[in-house]
C-alpha cells in the first residue's frame, strides 16, 4: 500500500479539487437532508451553471497566458441586448440572428485582442475598459428597460431538453442510452492513454488505482445521466456545454495552437524566440474569449427569456474563480479545461447548497470567497511542496 | 596573522533523503581570499547558503565557528550582523532605484524613520569610490551594465561592514577586462582586512587570486590547497574536481571547411532605445559548411545583438543589410522566417529567452519544431515522444524522463535541453550564444563534443564566447567584434589572446572612441 499513498501524496494537487468536489456534494447531499442529489436538482444546477462554465474554459486560455479578462459579464449583457434586437426588435429568423449575434461577440473580442496584442496595452486595463464600455453600450440599446419574450427556439438553448420520448421504467432512454456509450467511450480512451503511457516509460498509475478510477467516473457518468433521465431527459444546454468542453480540451492538449498558449503563458520571451507568433496568439486567445462570451450571452438571454441590463453582473469573477479553484496558476502556463469545469463546479454545488439551506446571499458570498482562498492557498502549498523535493 | 576567521566543522546536509553535503569541513584564515570549486551539483551554494543562513541552523548537522564563536543562524539577517555578506549569482538590486537607494536598501541611513537623504548620498560616494566605480550615485541601477551593478553590489555589501564577502560566480556575466577589475578589488579589499570566499567555475582566476583552494565534490571535500604563491595550475584543479584526468579540454576535430552557405552584407542595426545610435554598423561576414566561427569581443560589443538581428530580427530596429543563404538573399523578418530558412539561435540566457522552466523536456524540446510533427495542426504525440526521447539520448540529457520539468534539471542539463530543441528544428546555421555558460567542466565537454559533431554533419557553427580558451579551442575562424563593428577576423593559426586583445584595442584607437563599456 506504500507506493499507492506515495502515489497520492505526489498527485495531490491534480486530484485534490476533484476530491474537494466530491466531499462538498457529500457534504450538502446530509445538510439538505438529500434534496441535492434530486433528478429536478441536479438537472437545475446543470442550467444555472452552464454559462459560468461556457465563460470559465474561454477564462482559462486568457488566464493561462497570465492574464484575465475582465468584460465578460459585461459582453454577456452587451451580446443579449443585440440579440433581442435582432431578433425581437428586427424579427430576424433564429439561425441567422444566432451566428450575428455570435460575430459581435468575436469582434467585441476581436476589439480587446486588437489593442492587447498590437497597442501593447495591458489586458487588465483593456478589459476593464471593455467592462465599462460595454456595459454602458448594453443600457444605451436597452434604453435601460428589458427587452422580451425571445422565441421558443432560443430559450430551448438555456432551458430545452433532447426530444424523444422513449421510456424504460419512466426514465428517459436517451439519456440513459447517452451515459451507457460515453463510460464505454471514455473506458478506451483511458486504456488506449495507459499503454501508449507505458510505451514512453511515464509515470502510470498503479492498475488497482487505474480501475478504481476508471470504475468511480463511469459510475459518476451513469449517475448523472440516470438522475437527468428520471427528470426530463438531457438539457440541450448540457449538450452545448459538453462539446465545448471536449473541443478546448482538444486544443489545449493536442493542437500547436494549444501548445502555443502554453508556452506564450509559461515564459513569453523563449516562446517567442522560439517561432510563435505571441501577439498573433494573445490576440485570437482574447477573441476567443468574446466568442464564447456571445455563446454564453444566448443562454442567459434564454434562460431569461429577456436581454436587461444587469444581465451576466459578476459573471466575470465567477469563471476567474472556476479558474483558480480548478487549478490554474495567476502567473500563467498551467490550468485545465477540466480543472476549471471542476472549479466551476465547485462554485456551483455550493452556490446550489446554501440556497436550498436557505443560507442568505450575503453569507453566500462570503463563503464562496473563503473557499477561493482556501483553494488557491492549497494549489500553492502543495506546489512549494513539490518544488522543494 | 594567519588566524582562522570562519571554522565550518562536519557539516552535512540533507534534501529530502538525497545528501547534499557530506561531512564538509572548511576553515577559512584572516585576510585571505578563499576560493570554493566543484562541478554543478557539487555541493558549493549549498555549503554557501548554510553559512549566510539561507539554510536555518537546525536543517543541517555539524556547526559554525566565526572568530571561535559558535553561530546558530536563524536567517540571512543574523549573519549579515556578524558581517557575513553573500552576493549571488544573480544580482539582487532594484532596477528602478538609484544607486545610492540600492546600496542602502534595507539599511537605510534614517532617523526616527525618515531618510536622510544627505548622509545616504555622501556615505554612497565613499562606497563607490572604495570600490574603484566612478559613477554618479543618483543614477538608475537600469543605465549599468552588469560589471558595475556587480561593483554596486560590492559597494552594498561594505556598507554593512562586512567581514566575510561571499561571491557567487562573480566573473560569470563579465568580460575580461571587467573581470580583471574585479579581481583587482578583491586583492585590493584583502589588503583591507575583507576576507572572500569565492565561488568559481573559472579557474584561470582562481589560480590567479586564491590564497587557499577548497575543491568538492559530490558533497565531499576533496581537498584544500594553499596556493600562496600561485604554484597551483588549472590541470590539477580540474583533475581533483572531476576526479578523472581530462587529457583534452576541447576535443579535436578534422575541419574541412565547405561551401559558403551564409553571408551577411552590410548589417546595420539601431538601438531600439535610442533609435539614433547604431549597436550593430555595417557588419558583414560569411559561414561556411562544416565550421565553426567564432564572435570574440568585450561584453556590450554588439556580438549578441548581431545574432539576434540576423535571427529573425529579434533584436532592434531599423535594420538595413542583407543575409544571403547558399547565394540567395532571404526573408528575415520573423523568427519564423528564420526557422524555415534554417537559422538557428541558442540564447545565451536559456533560463529567461531559452525555456519555458514550469513546462516539460519534451514540450521544450519540440516547441519549434511543432510545425513538423503535426498534421492539420494537431500534434502526433507519438511521434513527438519518440523524436523527444531520441534526442534525450541522442544528448545525454540526466533525467527521470522526457516529462520532467525542465526547472528541476541542472544547468548544463538544461543547456542541452535547449541545444537538443534547436539542432531538433533541423537548422544548417546554428548560432550559439555563450553555450557554455555557468556550466561545469564536464558538461563543457560534452557540448563541446556536440558542436564539432554537428559541424562535421555539415552545419555551419557561429560561436559567441565570453571564455576566450574556448574560442580558441573550438573555432576555425574568428571574427573580433568591438563597438558592433567587426575589427579583424583571425584565422586559428593566428588567434590567441594577445592577437584578438590587439585586434579590440587596435580598433578601438582607430574610431578614437573611449575604451569605456
Amino acid at each position: 500500500m506504500g507506493n499507492v499513498t506515495a502515489f497520492f501524496k505526489n498527485n495531490i494537487r491534480q486530484y485534490g479539487m476533484v476530491l474537494a468536489l466530491v466531499f462538498i456534494m457529500a457534504l450538502f447531499q446530509v445538510l439538505t437532508g438529500g434534496i441535492l442529489f434530486r433528478p429536478m436538482n441536479i438537472t437545475n444546477l446543470v442550467l444555472q451553471n452552464s454559462y459560468v462554465l461556457i465563460l470559465g474554459v474561454g477564462m482559462l486560455l486568457c488566464i493561462v497566458t497570465g492574464n484575465v479578462d475582465l468584460s465578460v459579464g459585461s459582453v454577456v449583457a452587451f451580446v443579449g441586448a443585440v440579440a433581442a434586437v435582432f431578433m425581437i426588435d428586427l424579427h430576424m429568423p433564429v439561425v441567422l440572428g444566432i451566428i450575428l449575434t455570435l460575430l459581435v461577440g468575436l469582434l467585441v473580442g476581436s476589439f480587446h485582442g486588437y489593442f492587447i496584442a498590437y497597442r501593447k496595452i495591458p489586458p487588465f486595463i483593456v478589459t476593464l475598459g471593455g467592462m465599462l464600455i460595454f456595459r454602458g453600450l448594453t443600457m444605451v440599446i436597452l434604453k435601460g428597460q428589458t427587452k422580451a419574450p425571445f422565441a421558443k427556439s432560443i430559450q430551448n438553448i438555456a432551458a430545452g431538453y433532447l426530444p424523444g420520448d422513449f421510456k424504460i421504467a419512466g426514465l428517459n432512454a436517451i439519456a440513459i442510452l447517452a451515459g451507457l456509450v460515453l463510460s464505454a467511450i471514455f473506458i478506451a480512451v483511458q486504456l488506449n492513454m495507459r499503454k501508449r503511457k507505458k510505451k514512453y516509460d511515464f509515470e502510470v498509475l498503479p492498475v488497482g488505482l487505474e480501475i478504481v478510477k476508471i470504475a468511480l467516473v463511469v459510475l459518476a457518468i451513469n449517475t448523472l445521466t440516470l438522475l437527468l433521465a428520471a427528470h426530463n431527459g438531457i438539457p440541450l444546454v448540457l449538450i452545448l456545454l459538453a462539446s465545448l468542453i471536449f473541443i478546448y480540451t482538444f486544443i489545449t492538449q493536442k493542437t500547436i495552437s494549444g501548445r502555443h498558449i502554453y508556452a506564450l503563458g509559461g515564459n513569453e520571451k523563449a516562446a517567442r524566440l522560439s517561432g510563435v507568433k505571441t501577439h498573433r496568439v494573445m490576440f485570437w486567445v482574447y477573441a476567443n474569449m468574446g466568442l464564447l462570451a456571445a455563446v454564453a450571452g444566448l443562454v442567459v438571454a434564454g434562460r431569461l427569456n429577456a436581454a436587461t441590463p444587469k444581465a451576466g453582473t459578476n459573471f466575470e469573477l465567477d469563471a476567474i474563480a472556476a479558474c483558480y479553484i480548478g487549478g490554474a496558476s495567476a502567473s500563467g502556463g498551467v490550468g485545465t479545461v477540466l480543472g476549471t469545469i471542476v472549479g466551476g463546479l465547485v462554485m456551483g454545488v455550493l452556490n446550489n447548497g446554501m440556497s436550498i439551506m436557505g443560507v442568505s446571499v450575503d453569507w453566500q458570498q462570503a463563503i464562496k470567497g473563503m473557499v477561493l482562498l482556501a483553494a488557491v492557498c492549497f494549489d500553492v502549498y502543495t506546489k512549494s511542496k513539490n518544488s522543494s523535493r | 596573522m594567519a588566524e582562522t576567521l570562519l571554522e565550518m566543522k562536519d557539516i552535512t546536509k540533507d534534501f529530502s533523503g538525497v545528501r547534499a553535503l557530506e561531512n564538509v569541513s572548511l576553515s577559512v584564515v584572516n585576510h585571505e581570499i578563499h576560493a570554493l570549486v566543484g562541478e554543478n551539483g557539487a555541493g558549493k551554494s549549498t555549503l554557501m547558503n548554510i553559512l549566510s543562513g539561507v539554510y536555518p541552523h537546525g536543517s543541517y548537522d555539524g556547526e559554525i565557528l566565526l572568530d571561535g564563536k559558535e553561530c546558530r543562524f536563524r536567517d540571512i539577517r543574523e549573519s549579515e550582523q556578524l558581517g557575513i555578506v553573500i552576493i549571488h549569482q544573480e544580482l539582487a538590486l532594484i532596477p528602478y532605484l538609484s544607486i545610492a537607494e540600492n546600496i542602502f536598501l534595507g539599511n537605510e541611513q534614517a532617523h526616527n524613520g525618515i531618510i536622510n537623504w544627505d548622509d545616504t548620498v555622501t556615505l554612497s560616494k565613499e562606497l563607490l569610490k572604495k570600490v574603484g566605480l566612478n559613477e554618479n550615485p543618483y543614477t538608475q541601477i537600469s543605465n549599468l551594465g552588469v560589471g558595475k551593478q556587480q561593483l554596486v553590489e560590492i559597494a552594498k555589501a561594505l556598507s554593512k561592514n562586512v567581514k566575510l564577502l561571499i561571491l557567487d560566480e562573480p566573473t560569470a556575466a563579465l568580460n575580461d577586462e571587467e573581470s580583471c577589475k574585479l579581481l583587482e578589488l578583491l586583492v585590493d579589499l584583502k589588503a583591507h582586512g575583507v576576507t572572500s570566499i569565492l565561488i568559481s567555475h573559472k579557474l584561470n582566476e582562481v589560480t590567479r587570486v586564491a590564497d587557499a583552494i577548497t575543491i568538492l565534490r559530490d558533497g565531499k571535500v576533496i581537498e584544500t590547497v594553499a596556493n600562496s604563491d600561485n604554484e597551483i595550475d588549472e590541470d590539477r584543479l580540474i583533475r581533483s574536481m572531476v576526479g578523472r584526468e581530462i587529457l583534452d579540454r576541447f576535443p579535436s576535430r578534422a575541419t574541412t571547411p565547405g561551401e559558403e552557405i551564409l553571408r551577411v552584407e552590410g548589417l546595420t542595426v539601431f538601438d531600439p532605445m535610442n533609435e539614433s545610435r547604431a549597436i550593430v554598423n555595417n557588419v558583414s561576414f560569411n559561414l561556411r559548411r562544416g565550421e565553426v566561427v567564432g564572435f570574440a569581443g568585450l561584453m556590450g560589443a554588439g556580438r549578441t545583438e548581431i545574432a539576434m538581428s540576423i535571427f529573425g530580427k529579434t533584436y532592434g530596429v531599423n535594420h538595413s543589410g542583407r543575409v544571403f543563404k547558399n547565394g540567395v538573399e532571404i526573408r528575415n523578418n520573423s523568427v519564423g522566417d528564420s526557422i524555415a530558412n534554417g537559422i538557428a539561435y541558442v540564447t545565451e540566457d536559456r533560463k529567461k529567452y531559452g525555456l519555458v522552466l514550469i513546462d516539460d523536456i519534451r514540450n521544450n524540446v519540440t516547441l519549434p519544431s511543432l510545425e513538423k510533427l503535426s498534421k492539420f495542426g494537431v500534434v502526433d504525440e507519438s511521434q513527438e515522444n519518440l523524436i523527444s526521447n531520441e534526442y534525450r539520448k541522442k544528448l545525454n540529457i540526466k533525467c527521470s524522463g522526457i516529462d520532467q520539468r525542465v526547472e528541476s534539471l541542472s544547468g548544463g542539463n538544461q543547456q542541452k535541453v535547449v541545444l537538443g530543441k534547436w539542432i531538433m528544428s533541423d537548422p544548417d546555421v546554428l548560432i550559439l550564444d555563450e553555450p557554455t555558460r555557468g556550466i561545469d567542466v564536464g558538461a563543457k565537454y560534452e557540448i563541446y563534443t556536440i558542436i564539432n559533431k554537428l559541424a562535421s554533419e555539415g552545419k555551419a557553427i557561429l560561436m559567441i564566447s565570453s571564455e576566450m580558451p574556448e574560442l580558441l579551442g573550438m573555432c576555425d575562424r574568428i571574427y573580433v567584434i568591438t563597438d558592433g563593428e567587426i575589427a579583424g577576423e583571425l584565422p586559428r593559426a593566428q588567434a590567441t589572446q594577445e592577437s584578438i586583445m590587439k585586434c579590440i584595442m587596435s580598433h578601438k584607437r582607430t574610431i578614437q572612441s573611449v575604451l569605456a563599456v
